[in-house]
């Protein structure tokens, strides 16, 4: 079956955008290919520096022949139905069918050619992409992410014929810009088109630029007996900065080894897309850097290593430079500085913020076990370093650079431990504190943020959290129950009544990331809890119990209680109080009476030394005589006494179920 | 293209001027006005707007007050020199003809690595943005490059592409010196050092502590009123908006001196830079006006 080959060459698409665009063109072209009829057998798109490539195989040279029945008027109906019906079909009335008094008409549509198809769809595609940022160029209105300069496009070894703004299609690509005599090639199928790129010094493919970057750089590293430091960002960023990816291993004065790590491998990182080195012995950053380059050059990449090593020791330079400065600067003058810094127009500066922060971690510092003095002292110092030269240069060193510079000033360990250590958890990947100030100064920190922008009402709304709210509520909730903490959460949003149930669904999202079933946890917040580890055990124990036969019975016969006692309350009122062992009641009545009284108790000692699998085990001793309640005793007894016993002790085994968790949230 | 390879720093500029003049450049000399960036120069931000073709190129000091580091800094200059080229409507092989210019001035594309690193251009002064790559040879930036979309405000069309070289740096580069005043200068044994080491000194004193602030600031107000009285003047039926455009650009020099001085409260600093680009939309839409009715 025939192949379709379409290639969009432009000049340099930036490297963030390109993996997105890729997606992009395939959807797009699996949609308008659905549209005509089209089922290709696979369909793959890729993106580089300069081009987007699709292919799609399998497709049919052109749309198979359609029949279609369209439904016209009555027979009878008015002369203006019937023409306009017949001008609708292109038909005469004597080309139509009759059936059950209706007119029908039977019209055959030819295929369309798929070049035809093709033509519209890249045409459509083209115009119509995504793009994050796009841009205008010479006279034309046509917009791309930056100037497109060819469209390949070929479908079962033909050009397909068309024009974009003047872009005429062609079966012609080009090759490496520096390397190799002439650009540009011919292809008119995916084997000459992949062949000719590598000819041309091109790897199309993202994931073979990838592997090849990763096996060379380790191989050079492997060489002198060096380490790479690995780092999928990058990796990604620098495939999609290279067509023909060439890792060189360039030479770094030690003297700089002197820095902290965090600031070598962030210079290198982001202002020259380097990869760190390390020594394998001693696990620390070795003398050297791994950069990527774009082309394999006539004397072995010398040229390049040195040039690039010029840039890397001027930048390391500036760093160093900055260090020496800060030094001589200190704490003290940087918090004065956080004075003119704004945190936000309405939350004020960032030194009233830092009032703040200190007065909530002495607040917090008891309840965590960590020195209250302690705290509030790496709480004052906790921003200084947003002020210091070396955050303005490396903003994502915030924090760090704190935790380095409170040492350099030998300041206490634990001190400098949580300046450092206080914007944890900053992803789903980074640890949480553990060690108690900064466990105090990390939760005040994050508190602050949440109650401040809940109380202007600047919530995150949909996909928008400009202040990543989110985050810092789930890096509240990871580290609570992480570390096992017993803090009362509620305390803390008195004046922001809004931030209780935003914890919850944070909480619901955390552990719903965990594997845990959403309904169980609404059933176990609808008890109002606010204790996050206490919430925590009891989902797990839920759980577990669910996951048992007793468990899973329980919860049916607990919703049939629930059925009941609604069904009955529509009648009226339903009785009050406890049941009572009535004489003559049956057996398995009594036997229910019994449980759920033995049950009460011992379930809510339970829950009161917080052992949730043993209340659960409590309520299992329920399950067989629910059972056992509901096969033999008809509950709507024309005994109104009796009636109102059987209701009073569904309600008891209701409401005995619900001091573990609200079963009737729970699905099933 | 020069046989010759360039061994001093106005070597580079001389080959960079054959270079472009052979495309079709108007080679111009800088604007008398002190600037902050090369593209300010009405060669530039004003020619990129209305539909005439213009293809230029010229050396323009940049004043950048708070760099100043009083010669003490291999890198760091208060005063330096930026290599401008405009091309408008920006021609289908501009970044050939780019490269061409490196190659002219002595890179040998084979053997460095040449890279079109995405970097936004953005100017909030004059209004003006485009798309477009920082230039990397060996992980050091010699060229920013742009496709302008936006200047004064106002959409482009044609759009220009627009190139500039650091200059200091692309020698330093080419010429393997660590330090810019160790530049030579010229073919003669002058260095960069002998022609403006003492300039950066005397300068820095002055951005950071000789200029009165209170003057620098009746200074830029009365630059902020007299540029709308400017564009209500008019000459034979055209308002003037080339004088009223060098007074916004004295404006925005005062302000970066106000900067240096430490005299631009944090807060303040928006509502300057809002009131200088208010003024420069002023100059672009009446320009427009112009070169549309012409």
């Amino acid at each position: 079956m025939p192949q379709l080959l379409l290639e969009l060459f432009s000049e340099e698409i930036p490297a963030r955008m390109q993996a997105q665009a890729a997606k992009d063109l395939e959807r797009m072209a699996r949609e308008r290919l659905a549209a005509a009829g089209f089922l290709p057998e696979a369909l793959t798109a890729m993106a580089g520096p300069r081009r987007l490539t699709l292919v799609a195989e399998g497709l049919p040279v052109a749309q198979p022949e359609r029949h279609e029945e369209l439904k016209g008027p009555k027979v009878g109906a008015p002369p203006q139905a019937m023409e306009g019906f017949l001008r609708k079909a292109g038909l005469t009335q004597d080309q139509l069918t009759e059936r059950d008094g209706v007119y029908y008409a039977h019209v055959h549509k030819a295929g369309r050619q798929t070049t035809e198809i093709v033509a519209e769809m890249v045409e459509e595609i083209v115009r119509g992409f995504p793009w994050p940022k796009s841009m205008t160029w010479g006279y034309g209105k046509l917009r791309w992410v930056r100037p497109l300069k060819r469209i390949l496009c070929v479908f079962d070894r033909e050009i397909v014929p068309f024009s974009i703004d003047g872009i005429e299609s062609a079966d012609l690509s080009e090759g490496h810009r520096f390397m190799g005599k002439n650009r540009v090639f011919r292809a008119r199928d995916f084997d000459e088109y992949r062949q000719g790129l590598l000819a041309h010094h091109v790897v199309l493919d993202p994931e073979e630029r990838k592997a090849r970057i990763l096996e060379g750089a380790k191989t050079l590293c492997f060489a002198r007996n060096l380490e790479l430091v690995e780092d999928q960002g990058l990796l990604e960023e620098v495939a999609g900065l290279a067509e023909w990816p060439t890792p060189i291993l360039g030479d770094m004065d030690p003297a700089f080894l002197a820095l902290p790590p965090e600031v070598i491998r962030t210079s290198m990182r982001t202002h020259q897309k380097y990869f760190a080195v390390r020594d394998p012995a001693t696990g620390k950053l070795a003398p050297h850097f791994l950069v990527v380059a774009n082309i394999q050059a006539p004397d072995g990449g010398a040229e390049i290593a040195r040039g690039n090593a010029k840039v890397l020791s001027s930048r390391l330079s500036d760093a160093r430079f900055f260090w020496d400065e800060d030094v001589k600067v200190g704490f003290d003058a940087w918090l004065k500085k956080l004075d003119g810094v704004t945190f936000h127009a309405k939350l004020g500066t960032m030194a009233e913020r830092v009032e703040r922060i200190v007065a909530l971690a002495r607040e917090i510092a008891p309840m965590v076990g960590a020195d209250v003095e302690k705290t509030a002292e790496a709480a004052r110092l906790a921003k200084a370093d947003l002020t210091s030269e070396m955050v303005g240069e490396f903003p994502e060193l915030q924090g760090v650079m704190g935790g380095y510079y409170a040492r350099a000033f030998n300041l206490d360990g634990e001190i400098a431990d949580a300046v450092r250590d206080h914007y944890k958890p900053q992803g789903p990947g980074d640890a949480v504190p553990t060690a108690p100030v900064s466990i105090a100064v990390a939760l005040a920190d994050k508190l602050d943020t949440l109650v401040g922008f809940f109380a202007i009402d600047e919530k995150p709304t949909g996909s928008k959290d400009p202040f990543a709210l989110r985050r810092a509520a789930l890096g509240v909730i990871r580290i609570i129950t992480e570390n096992g903490l017993r803090l009362p959460l509620n305390r803390f949003a008195t004046k922001t009544p809004d931030l209780t149930p935003f914890f919850a669904d944070r909480l619901k999202v955390a552990l719903r990331d965990q594997g845990k079933r959403h309904d169980l946890v609404d059933a176990v917040f609808a008890l109002g809890d606010d204790d996050l580890v206490r919430i925590v055990s009891r989902v797990e124990a839920l759980d577990a119990f669910l996951k048992t036969d007793d468990g899973a019975n329980l919860l049916a016969g607990y919703k049939r209680a629930a059925n009941i006692l609604k069904a009955e309350e529509k009648k009226g009122a339903l009785p009050t109080g406890d049941a009572t062992a009535l004489a003559g009641a049956p057996a398995e009545e009594s036997a229910l009476l019994a449980a759920v009284q033995n049950a009460r108790p011992v379930a809510d000692k339970a829950l009161e030394s917080e052992d949730f699998a043993a209340a659960m085990q409590a309520l299992a001793e329920l399950r067989a005589p629910v059972d056992a309640f509901f096969e033999k005793v008809l509950v709507n007894d024309t005994d109104v006494a009796a009636r109102d016993n059987r209701l009073r002790l569904l309600s008891q085994v209701k409401t005995t179920t619900e001091r573990v968790a609200d079963f009737s949230l729970i699905a099933g | 293209m020069s046989a010759e390879k360039p061994k001093s720093f106005q070597g580079l500029i001389l080959t960079l001027h054959d270079y472009w003049s052979k495309q079709g450049c108007v080679i111009l000399q800088p604007h008398d006005i002190e600037v902050g960036a090369g593209t300010l120069h009405p060669a530039t931000v004003l020619r990129a707007l209305g539909p005439k073709p213009w293809n230029a190129a010229y050396v323009q000091p940049s004043r950048r007050p708070s760099d100043g580091r009083y010669g003490d800094n291999p890198n760091r200059l208060q005063h330096y020199y930026q290599y401008q080229v405009i091309l408008k409507p920006n021609p289908a092989e501009m970044q050939d003809l780019y490269l061409g210019s490196l190659e002219a001035i002595g890179l040998d594309l084979r053997l460095h690595d040449i890279r079109f690193v995405e970097d936004d251009w953005e100017n909030p002064t004059v209004g003006a943005w485009g798309l477009g790559w920082e230039v990397w040879c060996d992980g050091m930036e010699v060229s920013q490059y742009t496709y302008f979309q936006q200047v004064g405000g106002l959409d482009v069309s044609p759009v220009a592409g627009e190139l500039t070289y650091g200059l200091e740096r692309l020698a330093m580069y080419v010429f393997g010196v660590d330090n810019v005043y160790d530049l030579p200068f010229n073919d003669a044994g002058v260095s960069y050092g002998d022609v403006f080491l003492e300039n950066e000194r005397q300068q820095s004193q002055a951005n950071f502590h000789g200029y009165d602030v209170a003057t620098l600031k009746r200074q830029f107000e009365d630059m902020e009123r007299e540029v709308p009285l400017m564009l209500e003047r008019d000459y034979q039926g055209r308002s003037l908006v080339l004088p009223a455009y060098d007074m916004v650009l004295k404006a925005s020099h005062l302000f970066n001196l106000m900067n240096a001085r430490g005299a631009i409260a944090v807060a303040e600093r928006a509502s300057y830079i809002g009131r200088i680009r208010d003024l420069c939309k002023m100059c672009a839409q009446k320009w427009v006006e112009q070169q549309e009715a012409a």
